[in-house]
């Protein structure tokens, strides 16, 4: 299969970037979009010209390290994957494709396609862990959790903080991922003890980072590559509401 | 209470708030309408209800601090979304993730706002300051109105344009409210959908009746 690339390449964070054409032949239908990349970026050190950057890690989608805006969309065309698991089968033969950087104010470009997500990592330091004394290791089943709770949580501990929903959201709101970080633990009994401050914390902590505000529009599960469910948006403003309007 | 109201969520359930007390309004304003098809004593006597109960005067107030927080408040936090992008993407499919509706909050905002200017003056300032643009009767000035075509259209335009606002306000509301969940979920946008259109096709019934067959 043969494409064309217009691919987003920006020296640094302060330069200013723009789009660039780049032409890729030959590409085996099964080969997936970041190896696509790598092929283009062989030929651009071949050529000696500098590779394009962009983020990648585990490449099975399960750590949240790449990113790309493709074709007008978070992770590309296909839902509920992650762009390394995206195949050049999804696309046409001969089409072009507009690859972008996740683009939010609070993820500063750090070259061409790679973002600064470090804004999601303070989220969740301020609050989204639960605290625990260190001893004899505790019978896993001691404390007893519904089924449905157990479900609840271990849904929305699959976020796996990529940040397509930022990148999606027109406000580019992170309620979707914060929902997901606070809902986690909300429904746990060892959640429970920090849930004020976790939930005040980790809102304070987004809002502080310049994201925008959530509008409801629901492209953010949509987009998600791990199919985060809005109810999180909703169950984290109930934990809101509880933490700063509820007395103690 | 000062860190619930300077927070994204805090906003947002205030937006909430404000968006159900309009919906509630939008609901006694458009029975009252109703009565015009009662004929013209059935609506004069709504509307002298209206503009002598105590209840009602109080809350004539209410309403306008609600309306303008919803209003101050939704621009606030519209400019705030616009700055938190930066750099626009060259190629954007938002039609593949959300609706027109959703993502038009403002647009159909501020179109049913300068409506809501033009209404207040043809309707609220002639009856509360001028005598009722000299008619004898409130069922002779609303009936008089939609005799012009134009203002029949503008009507029903805005309607429609207030219908597609609370398509998705309606259901916006409770998930900002946290009262959003998936066992709800399709039963709050289907009423939604439902009170949206409701509000669109009954207030536009009324300005189509009396401009047309009427």
């Amino acid at each position: 299969m043969d494409f064309t690339l217009k691919i987003w390449r920006q020296e640094d964070a302060n330069a200013q970037g723009s789009m660039k054409e780049y032409k890729v032949t030959d590409i085996d239908s099964d080969t997936s979009f970041l190896e696509t990349l790598d092929v283009l970026n062989q030929q651009l050190v071949e050529k000696n010209e500098d590779v394009i950057s962009f983020d990648n890690d585990c490449r099975e989608g399960v750590c949240g390290t790449c990113s790309l805006y493709i074709n007008g969309e978070a992770h590309g065309p296909k839902k509920l994957v992650t762009t390394c698991q995206l195949y050049m089968r999804s696309f046409k033969d001969g089409q072009t494709i507009y690859i972008e950087p996740f683009r939010a104010k609070s993820f500063p470009i750090v070259k061409d396609l790679v973002v600064d997500r470090s804004a999601f990592d303070r989220i969740q330091q301020s609050g989204g862990y639960t605290s625990f004394d260190t001893g004899g290791a505790v019978d896993a089943n001691a404390i007893l959790i519904p089924k449905e709770d157990a479900a609840d949580a271990f849904d929305a501990a699959e976020c796996i903080g990529c940040g397509a929903c930022v990148a999606t959201c027109k406000n580019s709101s992170a309620m979707l991922y914060v929902s997901a970080k606070v809902s986690q633990f909300a429904y746990l009994p060892q959640g429970r003890v920090e849930a004020t401050e976790r939930v005040m914390n980790m809102v304070n902590q987004m809002d502080a980072e310049g994201f925008g505000n959530c509008t409801n529009t629901g492209a953010c599960e949509v987009e998600c590559p791990k199919g985060i469910s809005l109810e999180n948006i909703a169950r984290l403003n109930r934990e809101f509401l509880k933490a700063t309007l509820v007395p103690k | 209470m000062s860190r619930f109201l300077s927070s994204s969520i805090g906003r947002k359930v205030v937006m909430a708030l404000t968006g159900f007390f309009l919906i509630t309004f939008l609901i006694v304003h458009l029975g009252i309408n109703l009565s015009l098809f009662w004929g013209p004593e059935a609506f004069n006597e709504a509307s002298e209800f209206m503009a002598t109960n105590g209840v009602i005067q109080v809350m004539q107030y209410v309403l306008a601090a609600g309306f303008i927080m919803h209003i101050i408040l939704g621009v606030k936090l519209e400019l705030q979304n616009r700055s938190s992008r930066g750099v626009k993407y060259a190629v954007n499919k938002p039609s593949e993730n959300s609706s027109f509706s959703s993502r038009n909050m403002i647009v159909t905002g501020i179109i049913v706002l300068l409506f809501l200017i033009l209404h207040l003056k043809d309707f609220f300032v002639e009856l509360k300051f001028f005598d009722k643009g000299g008619f004898s009767t409130d069922y002779d000035l609303v009936t008089a109105l939609f005799k012009n075509p134009v203002y029949t259209a503008i009507y029903v335009i805005a309607f429609i344009l207030l219908g597609i606002h609370l398509s998705h306000g309606f259901q916006s509301a409770f998930q900002s409210t946290g009262a959003n969940y998936n066992k709800y979920k399709r039963c709050l946008k289907n009423t939604g959908i439902a009170f949206s259109i409701l509000i669109a096709v009954g207030f536009s019934a009324i300005a189509l009746y009396f401009s047309f067959i009427n």
